[in-house]
């Protein structure tokens, strides 16, 4: 059992996931900022891998990944980086991001670096479910790495049981058709949207994500699933002068009762 | 079908779907549907109807008397200047547009980066009379300001895409997350045979209109319906795809694509996919792509604002790979010179776009054959930039 399905075999609610840009503000933040969210009883972290074309993201997640790329990150390093980060933290970490960097790293040199690193599992939007089976399946399944794949509103019943079956982790519900990073308050349509899926009996827990920007939507979207994620407005919330600080006030936010 | 698009979307390795779940609906209901639509005979006599009254084809099979004398060989032009809007791109936006109808969207996105697509979708919306957004980089909005104007004036949004380096790649971005966010009422018509599948084989089905008649006209006037040579400039290659289409898999005729070189294809200043590129993923398909050694996609020039695209389609990634077609470079002053020999010679002024196409005789040996360009679009948007390259 891999520390996500750890996770989740202990908290069934209220689980809250960070997704922050690798290499933003600053390159070599990335140990500062998962140490802090730990610290702050965070329960599981998603690191971007940033792309100079992330179509399914708004301007705040693009732009922290020009300027991380601007300032050095790349793949390589951000491996370098974690490498040694079970010394510091045990929290379920998953990297997301966009399948062209990933491809010219090489899947089996990605694979292998994320094992070396101990990470636990991938989100790869872009990546069709028959490249994931062909190239990924497979050694995924025998190391126990966790593949998470997003469903939407517009994801037909039948497409999200074959999702959820090759899927491993927990499935990741966008909460409404759009791209990252915008506001919303959960329409009816949404509610009836949680609803249908948790009516499907899914063998994956599920989090909501896109348009969790605050205590109030993080609270809603724990009725309807395991827990959210929030990635815009934390990331809008990251100070370049206090980063510890900055993260903590933004989870305590959250958290607050 | 050799060198046609497969059953699961792919050429060859090239091409596919990849694209993140908040696009699969709108793809998806494309690709379930798309094939049966365009096929129906209600579609076709509509969509024959208005490239005949509307566009006005068949363009002309014109011999060119002059400059067929000056390089020994027997050269066509394919008169796809001549369509309304001044290019073949309305083809497809014909095709699209009669599409999206079919398919009850009542809105229209599109991308565009030179303006010339961006003119041909706001025209179709204008005569269909649906809503339209055009997604223009911020600094093409500057260079391009006449196609601009006539979005404008033809009743199109043109909205300016500030993210990554405002040009055409980061217009597409923009346009793909509007499709995002508006998954149910609208059509995104993209302008080129790139995307994701069934993008790329959409796109050369309407414009495979050129090499249908080229098969008619070609066989009138050399008693054989094809050619030895057929050239076409080639940024994602919707032109080059339309006059290639019905030749893919005979083998007698030479496709060339002609991309361009910018300033130079070891400067760092150009757009020669083909040469620059590796296989990669952007846009939603597998290409050749111009990249950085971590993926990054970098941001190709060419003096043409319609070549400046850092992928191509699919399809030519695989006629490329697979050495079906000959794909070569010419930079921004042999394009440019060719397109003023064409004007003294031949009394049209091309698109410096198509201006590449003509660059080709001192490279490949064509003496005494029979070789058809596709002139892909005049020159009238062009003039600013021949008045400040001024070598004529």
């Amino acid at each position: 059992m891999n520390r996500i399905n750890k996770l989740f075999k202990e908290k069934t609610d209220n689980i809250l996931s960070i997704y922050f840009t690798a290499g933003y503000p600053s390159l070599n933040d990335t140990e500062k900022i998962i140490k802090t969210l730990d610290e702050c009883g965070v329960d599981l972290i998603e690191i971007g891998m940033p792309f100079s074309d992330p179509i399914a993201d708004g301007p705040v997640i693009q732009d922290s990944s020009n300027i991380a790329i601007d300032n050095g990150m790349n793949l390589n390093v951000l491996f370098n980086q974690l490498y040694g980060i079970r010394k510091i933290t045990n929290i379920p970490i998953v990297l997301m991001g966009y399948i062209n960097p990933v491809y010219q790293f090489g899947y089996e040199k990605f694979i292998n670096r994320m094992m070396e690193c101990d990470l636990d599992g991938l989100i790869l939007p872009d990546l069709p479910l028959d490249d994931y089976k062909s190239n990924f399946k497979s050694i995924f399944d025998k190391e126990n790495l966790s593949f998470i794949s997003l469903i939407t509103p517009n994801t037909s019943n039948d497409r999200i049981k074959k999702i959820d079956e090759n899927s491993n982790g927990f499935i990741y519900m966008v909460s409404s058709s759009s791209i990252t990073g915008k506001k919303s308050t959960f329409s009816r349509d949404q509610i009836q949207y949680f609803n249908r899926i948790n009516n499907l009996n899914l063998k994956n827990p599920k989090l909501i994500g896109f348009g969790i920007s605050d205590k109030l939507s993080f609270e809603n979207a724990c009725d309807y699933a395991n827990g959210a994620i929030i990635g815009t407005s934390f990331i809008k919330n990251l100070s370049n002068i206090n980063i510890k600080d900055s993260i903590k006030n933004f989870i305590a936010n959250i958290r607050s009762l | 079908m050799k060198y046609n698009v497969n059953s699961s979307g792919f050429y060859g390795d090239f091409g596919g779907a990849y694209i993140p779940e908040m696009l699969f609906s709108n793809i998806d209901e494309l690709n379930k549907n798309y094939l049966s639509i365009v096929e129906e005979d209600s579609f076709k006599k509509e969509f024959n109807y208005y490239l005949k009254k509307y566009v006005g084809r068949p363009t002309p099979l014109y011999y060119a008397n002059r400059l067929s004398e000056k390089y020994g060989s027997k050269i066509y032009l394919k008169r796809e200047d001549l369509c309304h809007t001044g290019a073949h791109k309305i083809n497809n936006t014909i095709g699209q547009i009669l599409l999206a109808k079919e398919l009850k969207k009542t809105k229209i996105i599109a991308e565009t980066g030179a303006g010339q697509h961006g003119v041909a979708t706001a025209t179709v919306c204008a005569l269909m009379g649906m809503e339209c957004v055009i997604y223009m980089g911020e600094i093409d909005i500057e260079r391009q300001r006449p196609n601009v104007e006539r979005m404008r004036i033809l009743g199109a949004d043109v909205r300016p895409a500030t993210s990554g380096s405002k040009t055409l790649k980061d217009a597409t971005n923009e346009a793909m997350r509007h499709w995002i966010n508006n998954p149910d009422d609208t059509h995104y018509i993209i302008g080129s045979v790139v995307g994701p599948h069934p993008y790329p084989d959409m796109v050369a089905r309407f414009q495979s209109v050129i090499s249908e008649e080229l098969l008619v006209q070609l066989n009138k006037v050399e008693g054989r319906d094809y050619p030895d040579f057929i050239i076409a400039c080639v940024g994602g290659g919707s032109n080059a795809a339309g006059i290639f289409y019905h030749y893919l898999d005979n083998s007698k005729v030479k496709l060339v694509g002609v991309e361009a070189a910018g300033l130079g294809i070891s400067t760092n200043k150009s757009a020669a996919t083909t040469k620059l590129g590796k296989k990669g993923v952007l846009h939603g398909s597998k290409t050749l792509l111009m990249q950085d050694e971590n993926g990054q996609v970098t941001e190709p020039y060419s003096i043409s604002a319609g070549l400046d695209y850092p992928g191509i389609g699919p399809l030519h990634a695989h006629l490329s790979d697979s050495n079906r077609g000959i794909y070569i470079s010419v930079e921004d002053d042999e394009a440019m010179n060719a397109g003023i020999e064409l004007s003294r010679l031949e009394g049209i002024i091309p698109a410096i776009e198509t201006a590449h196409a003509f660059s080709v005789f001192d490279k490949i040996d064509m003496k005494n054959k029979v070789v058809v360009i596709n002139l892909s679009g005049r020159g009238d948007k062009d003039l600013e930039t021949y008045i400040k390259w001024g070598k004529y």
